[in-house]
This record gives structure tokens, sequence and C-alpha cells, in this order.
């Protein structure tokens, strides 16, 4: 049993318009994707602005309705729960936002903010309830004086490691992990990327990491799913996408990631036209007549594309 | 062919005032760009890349900023220039792609009349071929839909297509030196790609200089072919982008490698990245005599760094501030794994 299933997920916007705002269409964010995740697994979610990875991370911790599909955590249905707060499901899930600056209430003092979900769940006494969040900071490398400030004290990578804090207080089992890093300069990252690493070994946790750079992706994820229009385009272990990309809109991806070696440069340049041109020449290949994404055929025990 | 000398820093210093004090964020930079030269400025967040940037267009508000030293731009002395005299070079001689597209696009104007705005001011197209080089401009950057681009409003467009706009009101005048100020950041890969391209293909027609500031070292080794390591205010290391690749030097041009996730990194879970100790300081807190970068490698002694740093040439063309790279080691390393002469 996998720790997280997804089926054929949906997630629709209306679009309103008209005098009356009726509803005259709908943005299909997330069109029918479905995966697993296992205990202590780190699945990259990968795609360009706008493809649906967000709306997918937020239909799974119940922040957004969804239109169609089942998620099943640890085998139990969850769906029926979802929006609501304070379900035990909500216990093994938990979220770290992308943007460090406005994630966290700034009215806050870190102390409340990191024990906010144990204050949802547990019922602790105020020491007990100290004792728990100076852990929670310890592992996080913060210590315990951070408690008592405020979040427009700390550094971007500080922040976001008060945000790990927080997601970690109720030794969740899944965390969806949203940009964690998008914000944050080389060395920061690094130390948060660090702390995700050792913390996910120390609790077995799993990991949906939400990004849209490969090369963090490549570093953090043991399998990749590249989503694009709302659909999974091709799923595989981290050898796979990077090393043998079938779909076109993989290669083109893969292709495009610069490399960190300026002797390779006429080389790369050789490569990306190469694909540039298979990309053009072939797309209606790869995509319907109405241009959507087909679905995923099986190509070997690991590795899916979408194909006709 | 020798290339000619575009632009000719000396001894930058660009101070703003906070409290009645005026605190360096860019402390005696100097640095060449040539004719058809992509000159890579790299460092993390608050170094002072963009207050470089914002100084070589004097856009510094003058009440609260000090700028001193020489910028020659074509033999000229852009500090000397009065306002119209500047407004002259600035879009047609010099493009600027700012960091924040939001702040340099006009919320009230469409992007076509903004496009157009910048050829009327520097060229004498009619307005039908204003129109068509305004449409060549807004496919050459990627997007998708120029004649609905053309019509919309900045505030329309999605983050990308707001970069994208930007650059191409940056290039309208196919300006000589362009100052590119974390052009590609917000980007996917696959529009990076295509806007670093545009970018070679422009310096390949009209043999522009680039100025190409960054913090992603990827973008670096792709389109530089010199490159400058800025840290606090200053410039640290500078070289070839081949030598900086195969010989980076300065502590903190090591220390950036290494923090860097790629290929190679990851593959076993127990794979660590390198973390710089503790955080480049504010103004306010820079300390700003003998070694910068010394207080995070506290585990390097101080009798190895400079009273007071100078460059070393290394190499031809490589230079490096301070001798404390000679016994630099990382933490984790055992002591002294290479003294470098
Ligand atoms: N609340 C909403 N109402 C209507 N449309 C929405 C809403 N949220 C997202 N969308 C649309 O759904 C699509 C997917 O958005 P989503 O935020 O999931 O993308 P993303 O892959 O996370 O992109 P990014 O990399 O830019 O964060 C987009 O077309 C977006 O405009
Ligand atoms: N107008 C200003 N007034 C006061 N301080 C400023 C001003 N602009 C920048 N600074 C400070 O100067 C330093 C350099 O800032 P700068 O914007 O040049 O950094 P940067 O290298 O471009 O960083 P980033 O990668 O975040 O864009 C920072 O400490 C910043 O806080
Ligand atoms: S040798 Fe100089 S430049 Fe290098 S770390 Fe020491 S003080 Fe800084
Ligand atoms: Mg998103
Ligand atoms: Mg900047």
């Amino acid at each position: 049993m996998s720790l997280l299933e997804i089926k054929d997920l949906k997630v629709y916007y209306p679009i309103r318009g008209g005098i009356l705002g009726r509803t005259i269409g709908y943005v299909k964010a997330v069109d029918g994707i479905s995966f697993t995740i296992e205990e202590g697994e780190t699945l990259g979610l990968v795609g360009e602005s706008g493809s649906g990875k967000s709306t997918t991370g937020k239909a799974i911790i119940g922040l957004e309705r969804i239109t169609q599909g089942r998620i099943l955590f640890a085998g139990e249905n969850i769906t029926k729960y979802v929006g609501k707060n304070h379900s035990p499901y909500r216990r093994g899930v938990q979220m770290i936002f992308q943007d460090v600056y406005s994630s966290l209430n700034p009215k806050k003092r870190v102390l409340d903010i990191v024990a906010e979900p144990l204050r949802n769940f547990e019922t602790l006494t105020k020491a007990e309830e100290r004792k728990r969040v100076d852990e929670l900071l310890d592992i996080v490398g913060l210590s315990p004086e951070t408690a008592i400030k405020y979040p427009h004290e700390f550094s971007g990578g500080q922040r976001q490691r008060i945000g790990i804090a927080r997601a970690i207080a109720l030794r969740p089992r899944l965390i969806i992990a949203d940009e964690p890093v998008s914000a944050l300069d080389l060395s920061v990252q690094a130390q948060v990327l660090n702390y995700m690493k050792d913390i996910q070994q120390h609790f077995k946790l799993a990991y949906l990491f939400i990004s849209h750079d490969l090369g963090v992706v490549q570093h953090m994820c043991s399998n990749i799913a590249i989503m694009h229009r709302g659909r999974f385009v091709e799923q595989g272990n981290k050898e796979d996408i990077f090393n043998n990309p079938v779909h076109i809109y993989t290669k083109r991806l893969i292709a495009a990631i610069p490399d960190m070696d300026p002797s390779k440069r006429e080389e790369t340049q050789v490569f990306r036209d190469q694909v540039s041109l298979e990309y053009d020449r072939n797309f209606h290949k790869y995509y319907t007549a109405k241009n959507q994404v087909y679905d995923l055929k099986k190509l070997s025990d690991n590795h899916y594309v979408a194909l006709p | 062919m020798i290339e000619k000398e575009l632009l000719k820093i000396n001894n930058l210093v660009t101070s703003f005032r906070i409290n009645g004090k005026y605190y360096p964020a860019v402390d005696g930079v100097s640095l060449r760009v040539k004719e058809n030269e992509v000159f890579a400025i790299v460092g993390e967040s608050g170094c002072g890349k963009s207050a470089l940037a914002l100084s070589i267009m004097n856009l510094h508000n003058p009440a609260f900023t000090k700028i001193e030293g020489k910028i020659f731009f074509k033999g000229q002395d852009l500090l000397k220039l009065n306002l119209t005299e500047l407004n002259k070079i600035r879009g047609r001689d010099i493009g600027m792609i700012f960091q924040d597209p939001l702040t340099a696009l006009n919320p009230l104007m469409k992007i076509g009349a903004q496009i157009e705005e910048s050829l009327t001011f520097h060229t004498n197209l009619s307005g039908k071929e204003k129109q068509r080089r305004a449409m060549e401009l807004l496919e050459g950057v990627g997007i998708e839909n120029p004649s609905l681009t053309y019509d919309q409003f900045p505030h329309e467009l999605s983050g990308g297509m707001r970069q994208r706009a930007m650059i191409s009101i940056a290039l309208a005048c196919k300006p000589s030196l362009v100052i590119a100020d974390e052009p590609t950041t917000a980007l996917d890969v696959t529009i990076q790609a295509q806007i670093l391209d545009l970018l070679k293909k422009l310096q390949k027609e009209i043999k522009s200089g680039i100025i190409l500031i960054t913090h992603d070292l990827g973008v670096v080794a792709e389109m530089a072919d010199r490159v400058a390591v800025m840290y606090a205010g200053q410039i640290v290391e500078t070289a070839d982008v081949h030598e900086l690749f195969s010989n980076p030097l300065h502590p903190y041009t090591r220390s950036l490698m290494a923090s860097m996730p790629s290929k190679a990194s990851g593959d076993t879970q127990e794979d660590r990245l390198h973390v710089i100790q503790g955080m480049v300081p504010s103004l306010l807190l820079q300390k700003r005599d003998g070694c910068r970068f010394s207080p995070r490698i506290p585990w390097i002694a101080s009798y190895y760094h400079e009273e007071n740093p100078v460059y070393h040439e290394v190499r031809p063309g490589h230079h490096v501030l301070c001798t404390c790279f000679r016994h630099f080691h990382f933490k984790e390393e055992r002591r002294k794994s290479r003294v470098i002469t």
C-alpha cells in the first residue's frame, strides 16, 4: 500500500462572465493526473508556470475543491475530509509554502507560529508546549531564543526553516513543499535543502517536492513527474527523466538546463537547436488534435510517457 | 581583431544615506567591458549588483545616494553628463533590463505603445515601421501572440511575459551596451534558454557588450566571456569564464560553487550541499577593514588574511582579492589540502 495514492485528479476553476456572473467555461488547472508516493520517498513535480503544480499540492492538502478523482492516504479515501482543518488526515500531511515572506504571520511570535498545529491537535501544558517548540527549532538549527522573536527579525532561509519547524510539529508522514527554496540565495538554499534531507531521514518523511528548478529537483528527488497543461507528460525515476527523456516536452525541458561546464557551450547549443527543431516538427505526434496531452503509457517498470 | 573598449569603470563607490550617514553598497569596483563581450557579475542577494548597475545609468535617487569614481562609456564620463545628455544615451546606446519589470514598465500604457515610445525617441521610423518592429521584437522574445500582447497593459500579463516585454523595450534600439539585471530569474528554463539565445543573437548582430547580472552560475557558464564575483560591494575574483570554472580560487567563489545542486550531487540520501556559515551582513553592519569574507570562514587563521586586501594576478587576467585564497580549505576538509602559489 502506498502512502499517498492519487487517482484521476481533476481541479477545474470556473470562469464567470456576463452580467449574471454565470459560469461560461472552466480553467482545467489539473486535468486527470494519477500517481503514488511511497513512505520516505520524494516525488518531484516539475513544470512550467501555470501547468497546475500548486493546484495539485493545494488539492491534496485540502485547500482546493476537487472536481473529480480520489485521494487515498495510507489506503483510506480522504476526499471527504477536504476542507476540514482538524481531520486526522491533516495531521499526517503538511505543507511548506513558496513565499517565505508572506506565509508566516508577521504579528505572531515564532513560538506561536510553530505551536499552532500543536494547539490544534494536542492538549499540552505551556511547559510541554515550550519544550516541543524548542525541540523543533533545534531540529532546524535555530536556537531556543528564536521562539520569542517575530518573523521580520529573520533572514529568508531562517524563515523557511521556521516554516519547516511548523510543518514537522505533528510528525507528518508527507510534506507538500511548494517551491520551498525558489526565493532563496544559493547558500541559503543549500542550508534548507540539507535540513529537508536530514528531517526526511529522521522521520521517514515523504515529500511532494514542487519546483521549476531542475537542478534542485535532481538533487532532492528519486522520482519525477513532468506536468504540462494540467496533465503529466512523463513520469519516471531521476535516471529516466534526465538521461532518457522520451516525450518531446521533457526533452526540450532537459535540453534547456544550463551546463555548468563553459567548454561544452557549443555542444549544448547544437543539441538544443536539434531538440527545438524536433519539437516544432513532431509536436503534433505528442499532442491530440485539440492540443491536449495524451494518457500515460507504460514504457518500462517505472517509466510512463504520454503517447497516443 | 581587437575589440574596442565600451565601458570602463574606475574605483566606483556608491553609497546610500541611512540615518544621515553614507554607507557604500558598491565599494571600489573597477571593471572593463569590451564590444562583443558578455561580462557577468555574480553574487548573492545584497552584495551590490543592482546598485552597481543602476550607478552606470545614473538612476539612483541623488538625494540619498553618493556616487564616486569614474564611469567611461565610449570615452565619455557618464557621471559628468547632464540629464538631457544622459537621456539620449539611455535606451539608445545603453539598454537596461531591470530586475523588477513592474517598476520599470508604465502601468498606464499598453505594451506596444511603450516599445514604440522608445523607438520614437531614438529613431525616425514611420508609424507603420515602428509597429512592425514592435511586433518583431515581441515575437523575438518568445511571446506567442504578439498582436494580442501589443494591445495589453502590463497588469494583464504574467510575470514571465512582463519580463519579456521589458526585454523587448530594452533591445528596441539595438543598444551597443546592454545591462541585464537578472533577466531570466523569474522565468522557466525553456524561456530562459530562449531569452539568453536572443541576447546572444543580438550580440552577434550588432556586437553589443552585455553586462549580465545573475546569481545563477549555470547562466554564467553558458553566456559569459568574463566573470566578476561580487561579495559585500567588492569584486573578490575576476577571470575568463573557462579559467573561473576550472580554477576558482577565492574562498567565496569556491563556496558558492560547492553549494550548487548539480547532476552529481544528491545521488545518495546522505549527499549534503555546502553551506556558507553566517550570512551577508547588512550595509550598516558590514565591516570595511580587512577581508570582508573572513567572518564566514573563521577556521582560516586570521594571519592568512591581508590587513588591506589587494588584487593578486594569479594568471593573466585572473585576479583574486587577498592572499587567504592560498590557504583556504573547506571546514570539513583536512587542513591545508593545497597551497596555491
Ligand atoms: N483561484 C484560481 N482561480 C482561477 N484560476 C486559477 C486559480 N488558481 C490557479 N488558476 C489557474 O490554474 C492554472 C494552474 O495554476 P497553478 O497555480 O497550479 O500553476 P503552477 O504550476 O503552480 O504555476 P507557477 O509555477 O507559476 O506557480 C493557471 O492557469 C492559473 O491561472
Ligand atoms: N536605495 C537604497 N537605500 C539604502 N540601501 C540600499 C538601497 N538600495 C540597495 N541598498 C542596500 O545595498 C545593498 C546592495 O543592494 P543591491 O540591490 O545592489 O543588491 P543585489 O546584489 O542586487 O541583490 P539582489 O540579488 O537581491 O538583487 C543591500 O544591502 C541593500 O539593502
Ligand atoms: S584572503 Fe582576503 S579575500 Fe580571501 S577570505 Fe581572507 S580576507 Fe577575504
Ligand atoms: Mg505554483
Ligand atoms: Mg539586484
